[in-house]
């Protein structure tokens, strides 16, 4: 607590800036940059999520009700590149930018200016992707991207205005990324309080490092292939076509190896700090410190060396398919050592369930089930069976939205005491918990079923047998997702200085350098670098 | 770490990577009117790109003016230093998708559609060779026909070319000893020579570009062949381009006594991408001119 206040007061000629808007524009402060990420990333999801609802209602029933088959292939398309470009990775980031320097001891960002840059590509980015939408309203282009959000050739390469917009859309969310990958590994490397070795880091930061490795080696791989689907529309050349010699199949091999780290981009920063909740509301330190380092590093590199697996059933020699099986399977044993060391943590821990913990908790079983799914489909047999079907649409919503989103809540509510200096409202937090692992559930359980009795995914009607589940689906879908009103709420009042004020370290069992800061911290953090024994 | 006795340098608010985006976006979006035949493109391209020269200018002046006012020690050095090879590494990455796509053509595409059972493919007297252009066939509605086009020597400018950028990368770091040895003389003759020597690649790039499009008949539009070469050699072209303008701008801050022995992280960060450049070029010599 002292070391804040003497902080504080060495830096408060540091703490003019630009009043108002200007403020936000101009800044190359970490916390404002990650309050942008996470606003931005929160609109998203909401945004994300309206699309989803839509698609949800169409599904409610048989038949074409709503929209035309063509607006529901750009929603489910737009969907996914809003929710893992724009409401995922940009949580992950603006967490980053909150707590790495927290966490690590450091005055700010390595490299602030290129910080701010990172952000504002975003907005460029997201009005890219959905200005279709509106541009159709007034005759220019046939609507949004309606490829899907894997953008596959050939369909993409005869698609319309809107799959040009992806591309360009997805050019300046790579930057986006590159960039902030530059400034994390450049933050974790040359930022860190003197006597913390990589060692000692938190494993949150651990989590990112090598996020921003595979977004270094993977990103630019996509904006590859999408510059040679963006010169097979426009200039001529064949990269996807077989009259040329090229071949379609060629983008899905860009396209994957790219697209299955993302993967992992999306889930090692939630795993980086689900062990600091878990530490906090069991009152013991992280289990296995070093057996998680080790595992995120051998699943950051499996995970580059396995893309196939999303296209098993496209026609592949036999021993690529039972490598890319086996080494997909293999994840899983880095995969359950981590989830052993979760489970340890709690083991005879004096625990209790605030809202954090609940959603941790809920996260481990929730995104296990995630993962359990995930080697069914890694089964080249089985997965002739289960490929484009439900089964996967549910699969990977257990490991992005429970694995994923419900990871970043519970971070949210973890950390939202030491970023806004407020505590939320217990009961509302757990009621939002409720609410969401419920619906949830009865959103995507009937889906894995719907799946393996063939139900294909991106397909609006359906055949009768399927309308009772599709109907459990959507209803429970609407109810997951209003009840992220709660969550909006919570936040909201939170950061506008309703509730109770907060500690400095709000929770009993938490550690790390971030709760000896003021609750909210200073505005340059440490000035001063604390000192690591 | 911060053994030193030292803040580390956090820049004021700066307008500029706001205008960048700005720009960026007025680029990229009238790009997509331009190419798809929507009239303001063209003007939404050129604001979007005196957006970016502006930022290009202001930012970078900005920095040079916090270098040289003294606003950088070891410490942010470091930070730009371990900033540029990551940024690198992402470059190779770019480049990775196009050897990739370079691999993945000749070795199996064009191996398996040579491959069918005659009785069952319409390719019916296309062989697996390369280079090649493709079998023909029917693209989106209009008739490809594979164009008749003769593949590009190695041993004619591309040689003179590799020639070329290996010697820039002599005097580049023959430039960098002269920094380092405090030999003014030779850091600006050794800067000039490698911009003279990237410009003249460039210029020998083009020459070669026009005479594969007016008298071999290789063009983008030449199928596997002229799809994959023309891309890895026109994105490494164009990172010739910046390396050279990185260079010039190298050059005349040499000319005007900035950079000292031991501080002069912008010469060392232009001279890596400027020899990552030229790895690059060495692999697209050997596997897109010679085998």
């Amino acid at each position: 607590m002292t070391t804040a206040t003497d902080v504080h007061a060495h830096d408060d000629h540091h703490e003019h800036h630009p009043a108002g808007i200007m403020r936000w524009l101009t800044t190359t402060n970490h916390k404002d940059i990650g309050t942008m990420y996470l606003t931005f990333s929160l609109i998203m999801f909401l945004v994300g999520g309206m699309m989803i609802l839509g698609v949800r209602a169409e599904l409610f029933k048989p038949g074409l009700q709503l929209m035309r088959p063509e607006f529901f292939n750009q929603l489910i398309g737009v969907h996914a590149l809003v929710m893992i470009f724009a409401a995922l990775m940009p949580a992950a980031t603006g967490f980053a930018n909150w707590l790495l320097p927290l966490q690590l001891g450091a005055p700010d960002m390595a490299l602030p200016r290129l910080n701010n840059w990172g952000f504002w590509l975003l907005p460029p980015a997201a009005i890219l992707l959905t200005l279709p939408f509106t541009l159709a309203l007034f005759g220019i282009g046939d609507g949004a991207v309606a490829t899907g959000w894997t953008l596959y050739a050939p369909l993409s390469v005869q698609g319309g205005l809107g799959v040009d917009f992806a591309i360009f859309s997805i050019h300046l969310l790579g930057i986006s990324s590159v960039l902030g990958s530059i400034n994390i590994i450049v933050t974790i490397f040359n930022m860190r309080a003197p006597g913390m070795t990589l060692m000692k880091m938190p494993l949150f930061a651990w989590g990112w490092l090598i996020t921003a490795f595979l977004l270094i080696a993977t990103i630019p791989v996509l904006a590859g292939a999408v510059t040679m689907l963006l010169t097979d529309r426009h200039f001529g050349t064949h990269f996807f076509d077989a009259a040329g010699g090229g071949d379609p199949i060629l983008f899905q091999h860009l396209f994957w190896f790219f697209g299955h780290p993302e993967v992992y981009i999306l889930l090692l920063p939630v795993w980086g700090f689900i062990p600091h909740i878990l530490s906090a509301f069991t009152r013991k330190p992280v289990y296995g410190y070093k057996a998680q380092v080790y595992s995120f590093w051998a699943i950051g590199i499996l995970s580059v060396v396995v893309w196939a697996h999303h296209f098993l059933t496209v026609g592949m020699p036999v021993p690529a398919l039972l490598y890319f099986m086996y080494s997909t399977m293999s994840i899983s044993l880095p995969l359950a050592v981590l989830f052993f060391c979760w489970i340890a943590n709690m083991w005879k821990g004096s625990m209790s369930f605030e809202t954090p913990m609940l959603f941790a908790t809920g996260w481990i079983i929730l995104f296990g089930i995630g993962g359990l799914t995930g080697l069914v489909l890694a089964d080249v047999a089985a997965d002739a069976q289960y490929h484009h079907s439900y089964f996967v649409v549910a699969h990977f919503h257990y490991t992005l939205f429970a694995g994923g989103i419900m990871g970043v809540m519970a971070g949210v509510y973890f950390w939202l005491p030491k970023m806004t200096g407020r505590m939320y409202n217990e009961k509302l937090g757990k009621l939002h918990f409720w609410l969401t692992a419920i619906a949830f559930n009865m959103t995507f359980i009937p889906q894995f079923f719907l799946g393996l009795a063939g139900m294909p995914r991106r397909i609006p009607d359906y055949a009768l047998q399927f309308a009772d589940f599709n109907m459990i689906s959507s209803i429970s879908a609407f109810v997951l997702g209003l009840s992220q009103l709660l969550f909006v709420y919570n936040i909201v009042s939170c950061v506008r200085g309703h509730g109770e004020k907060a500690a400095d370290k709000p929770w009993e069992g938490a550690e790390g350098l971030e709760w000896t800061l003021s609750s909210p911290p200073p505005y340059h953090s440490f000035t001063e670098q604390p000192v690591i024994k | 770490m911060a053994t030193e006795a030292h803040h580390y340098y956090v820049p004021n608010p700066s307008p500029y990577p706001f205008i960048l985006s700005t720009g960026l976006l007025l680029m990229t979006s009238g790009f997509i009117f331009n190419i798809n035949h929507y009239a303001p493109g063209v003007w939404m391209m050129l604001l979007g790109f005196l957006c970016v020269l502006y930022v290009l200018y202001g930012w970078f002046g900005r920095i040079i003016g916090e270098s040289e006012g003294g606003a950088y020690s070891k410490w942010e050095d470091r930070s730009f230093r371990i900033g540029m090879i990551v940024f690198i590494s992402s470059e190779v990455a770019f480049f990775a998708a196009f050897f990739g796509a370079l691999f993945f053509m000749r070795r199996i595409a064009i191996p398996e559609l040579a491959s069918f059972d005659h009785d069952f493919t319409m390719y019916k007297s296309f062989t697996d060779a390369w280079p090649s252009a493709g079998p023909g066939g029917v693209v989106l509605g209009h008739a490809y026909e594979v164009p008749k086009f003769t593949p590009m020597s190695a041993w004619g400018i591309p040689a003179i070319n590799t020639l070329i950028l290996l010697t820039s990368g002599a005097t580049v770091t023959w430039a960098h000893w002269g920094l380092l040895k405090n030999n003014r003389q030779q850091l600006i003759i050794g800067l000039f020579l490698t911009v003279a020597l990237g410009i003249a690649f460039l210029c020998l790039q083009a020459f070669e570009y026009h005479h594969a499009y007016t008298e071999m008949g290789l063009t983008l539009g030449t199928g596997a062949y002229g799809a994959t070469f023309f891309m890895l050699t026109g994105f490494h072209g164009f990172h010739v381009t910046l390396g050279t303008i990185m260079l010039i701008v190298i050059l005349m801050r040499s000319m005007k006594g900035h950079f000292t022995s031991d501080h002069h992280f912008a010469f060392e960060g232009v001279a890596w991408y400027w020899h990552f450049v030229d790895v690059v070029w060495l692999l697209l010599f050997v596997l897109v001119y010679w085998l």
